[in-house]
């Protein structure tokens, strides 16, 4: 372990990411679900933690990296505090998603092109489909799914988390 | 707790779609002036109240099932405020909420369809197993463990004749043929959950509804095999369905269902749960294998299939959600059962997922060769809004359409195919004269072209080509020889490609090109989009006869474009327009005009 490694990482990080190891160190196709636990934990997947643990269980580094780059699924900054997902599958394109997420980026004032905002309260992040077809189109706000989403319904419940974030 | 025709039975919807819906505040409701109520003595000890997975409709969700003494009354959308008054009016009174129960429509919606896979979906509690088991759950397992060779199950399967649901309708039984005579030792069994397709979702209802079926049928499948280990592969962005299935396995762990000697039959079986990761490609066999073996999930050349070498190079039968889903009922109620559904080589049931521009968007199971015009007009109950119906969609990215003049197709394996569709996983996805067929194709491209694995050029580079020239056509920019080319290029990627995402790619741009061609060509040519879809090719203007000033239009503009003096006619600045159809779906008068 390197010490960079130590600088970045918090006392109670150490712990888990030793926990990982432990668990899931004698896995045979193990790192997809360490990585999963990292983003889990981290709310993303942190450099210093894949190096610490890459190190641990005597894996290549390169080899995290490959797998973690294939999968939409990992991030590699720090995501906002708020998580907003807009599902772009076809019946959600068919039924205009695409408008929605144009309100969506801008009432969050995510920047053209990022996912986050500045102030890192808010991400917005595009997904093909979370097979709530039926009910499109669909957005889902810190995991809770809001179906049959106007343009109003949209702006109203961006409102609604404004407020709730002010407020703490 | 089944329908024994006495007591009081409440169910609700709580299918990802029903929890959208506010589900867990009605039950919580149930809960509540249940126990307010006075006659709560009197009703408690036959009164269940339980969580039912996906109901079909969830378009009229959160959906009620009140059942009193066997008789049965449907409530559509039920919000925590209403439950007081059912409670009061109907269970405590006697005398049904009439104005609240589903109409006409709703049963039109199932009075077609025949149940399989989903009978015991948005019947029973998902997370208990002892209703599972109540309504004969288990017993195919029992049945085939104790009283039948692995030999005889197969026949059986065989004999049904069924046939992968994951799309390729690969007979099921010759599947497990294969991998049972592998010489003896490790195999595995691979539930495919990963349904990536945009616009499907049948295998997240049906674990979510019943996660005990699949679990039941990948010990059959499992003993049919000699495999003593299983996994399921479901993506991570069903957190619900990954809960109940998790919750399932251990139950039935802890029955003996799962583990050694199960049954007393000297069987050992255990299921691994594996999340996906977000990666389209991994509902390919090979590159799912990759998968949970840790690796990019990049597909690989076949042969060696994966029933002869696949997971850590054992023999592994990979098979779909759907197509476990309906072993415990083949083995309960056998082949020729099984086989009496459906056409000539497609039997049984299959389940849709039937969305987009159709009046009733749900899950939807009907026997293989219902025609394709009652899908749509008699369960989806037509097209909504009273616009003309244009085309369905089917299979998703590797699928193709179905046009008007095909609506009488009897959905099957061979029929569809034969029309450049494909069943596919179940996607059904309703367009109506508002969806540009281009636009369509290259909304499908662009996923391909973005899931493309990258690892043969054909894939990688063609699809990208592809969305290029789409992307240019939907701008308006489209060159009189993008036509051959769309074709020339979709011939190579097909015969080219390594797997099956690059050589299905290319399919809903040859299929909208055979449909319609004068659509492509009015974009190409006339540099217009009939459909008024395509953002480049359209222009908004208000109409001045038409427009009563309310300002509704200027208040939701984005891009600042319209301006003009209450009550008076306002204007649409073109340059500032952005196109986004706001100010067109929010004025009441139909003063703004799309051309």
């Amino acid at each position: 372990m390197s010490e960079t490694v130590e600088k970045n990482l918090k006392a109670g990080d150490a712990e888990k990411l030793e926990g990982i190891c432990s668990r899931h160190g004698g896995d045979k196709g193990g790192v997809i679900p360490i990585l999963q636990e990292l983003q889990e934990h981290f709310g993303y997947v942190p450099e210093e933690a894949v190096n610490f643990i890459a190190d641990r269980l005597e894996i290549p580094r390169s080899h995290f990296y490959g797998v973690a780059t294939f999968y939409s699924q990992f991030h590699f900054k720090p995501r906002g505090k708020n998580i907003i997902t807009a599902c772009c599958g076809t019946a959600c394109h068919v039924k205009g998603s695409d408008r929605l997420i144009n309100i969506l980026g801008r009432e969050l004032g995510i920047p053209e092109g990022q996912e986050t905002s500045e102030d890192m309260e808010f991400t917005l992040e595009k997904v093909n489909c979370v097979g709530a077809c039926s009910i499109a189109p669909v957005i889902i706000i810190n995991k809770e799914v809001h179906g049959k989403m106007s343009a109003e319904g949209v702006t109203k419940a961006i409102k609604k988390l404004k407020g709730g974030t002010d407020g703490k | 707790m089944g329908s024994n025709g006495s007591g009081i039975e409440i169910k609700v919807c709580m299918g990802t779609g029903g929890i959208a819906a506010g589900g867990e505040g009605v039950l919580g409701a149930f809960g509540e002036f249940l126990a307010r109520a006075d006659i709560q003595a009197r009703i408690e000890k036959n009164c269940s109240r339980h969580k039912v997975g996906c109901r079909g409709f969830c378009a009229r969700d959160v959906l009620v099932d009140v059942i009193i003494d066997g008789q049965r009354t449907t409530y559509q959308y039920i919000k925590p405020d209403m439950v007081q008054r059912i409670v009061e009016e109907h269970i405590i009174g006697g005398a049904p909420v009439s104005e609240w129960e589903v109409s006409d429509d709703y049963r039109a919606f199932h009075d077609r369809q025949v149940k399989v896979v989903l009978s015991d979906c948005g019947e029973i509690d998902p997370e208990d197993i002892e209703a599972y088991i109540e309504g004969g759950g288990y017993g195919a397992a029992r049945k085939a463990l104790t009283g039948m060779t692995p030999e005889e199950v197969i026949d059986v399967v065989k004999r049904s004749g069924l046939r992968g649901r994951g799309g390729a309708g690969f007979p099921t039984g010759v599947k497990w043929e294969a991998a049972r005579k592998q010489p003896p030792g490790l195999k595995y069994i691979i539930c495919n959950a990963d349904e990536g397709d945009p616009g499907a979702f049948m295998d997240r209802s049906v674990i979510e509804g019943n996660p005990h079926c699949v679990i039941e049928g990948m010990v059959v499948a499992a003993y049919a095999v000699g495999a003593s280990e299983g996994y399921v592969y479901i993506r991570a962005e069903y957190p619900l369905a990954v809960e109940r299935l998790k919750a399932a396995i251990e139950q039935a762990r802890a029955k003996g269902f799962l583990g050694k000697d199960i049954f007393g039959a000297g069987f050992d079986f255990n299921i691994k749960v594996k999340l996906g990761a977000g990666a389209f490609v991994c509902g390919e066999e090979t590159a799912l294998i990759a998968s949970i073996e840790g690796e990019r999930g990049m597909p690989r050349a076949k042969p060696p299939f994966p029933v002869v070498s696949g997971l850590w190079g054992k023999p592994t039968v990979i098979n779909n959600v759907e197509t476990l889903a309906n072993i415990p009922y083949i083995i309960r109620r056998g082949a020729d059962w099984f086989a009496s559904l459906g056409t000539e080589k497609s039997k049984g049931t299959k389940v849709f997922a039937l969305t987009g521009k159709v009046r009733n968007t749900g899950l939807i199971e009907i026997p293989m060769g219902m025609s394709m015009r009652d899908i749509v007009f008699s369960i989806g109950g037509g097209i909504e809004g009273g616009r003309k119906f244009k085309a369905v969609q089917m299979g998703g990215p590797s699928g193709g359409c179905i046009p008007e003049q095909h609506l009488d197709v009897k959905v099957d394996y061979e029929n569809l195919m034969q029309l450049g569709a494909i069943v596919g996983s179940g996607g059904m996805i309703v367009l109506d004269e508002d969806d540009c067929m281009v636009n369509v194709a290259k909304y499908f491209l662009n996923f391909t072209q973005m899931e493309s694995c990258g690892k043969c050029v054909p894939c990688r580079v063609g699809t990208k080509r592809l969305y290029e020239v789409l992307d240019r056509i939907t701008n308006g920019q489209g060159r009189e020889s993008d036509l051959d080319l769309l074709e020339k290029l979709s011939r190579d990627i097909k015969l080219s490609s390594l797997c099956g995402l690059g050589q299905t790619a290319p399919n809903p741009v040859l299929s909208t090109l055979r449909y319609f061609r004068h659509e492509y060509e009015a974009h190409i040519l006339d540099r217009k989009c009939p459909a008024k879809a395509c953002k480049a090719l359209i222009t908004y203007h208000i109409l001045e006869t038409a427009c009563k000033g309310c300002g509704a239009c200027m208040r939701v503009c984005p891009a600042g474009s319209i301006s003009g003096r209450k009550k008076s006619p306002h204007m649409i600045n073109q340059e500032l327009c952005i196109k986004c159809g706001s100010c067109f779906d929010v004025c009441k008068f139909k003063a703004v005009l799309k051309e």
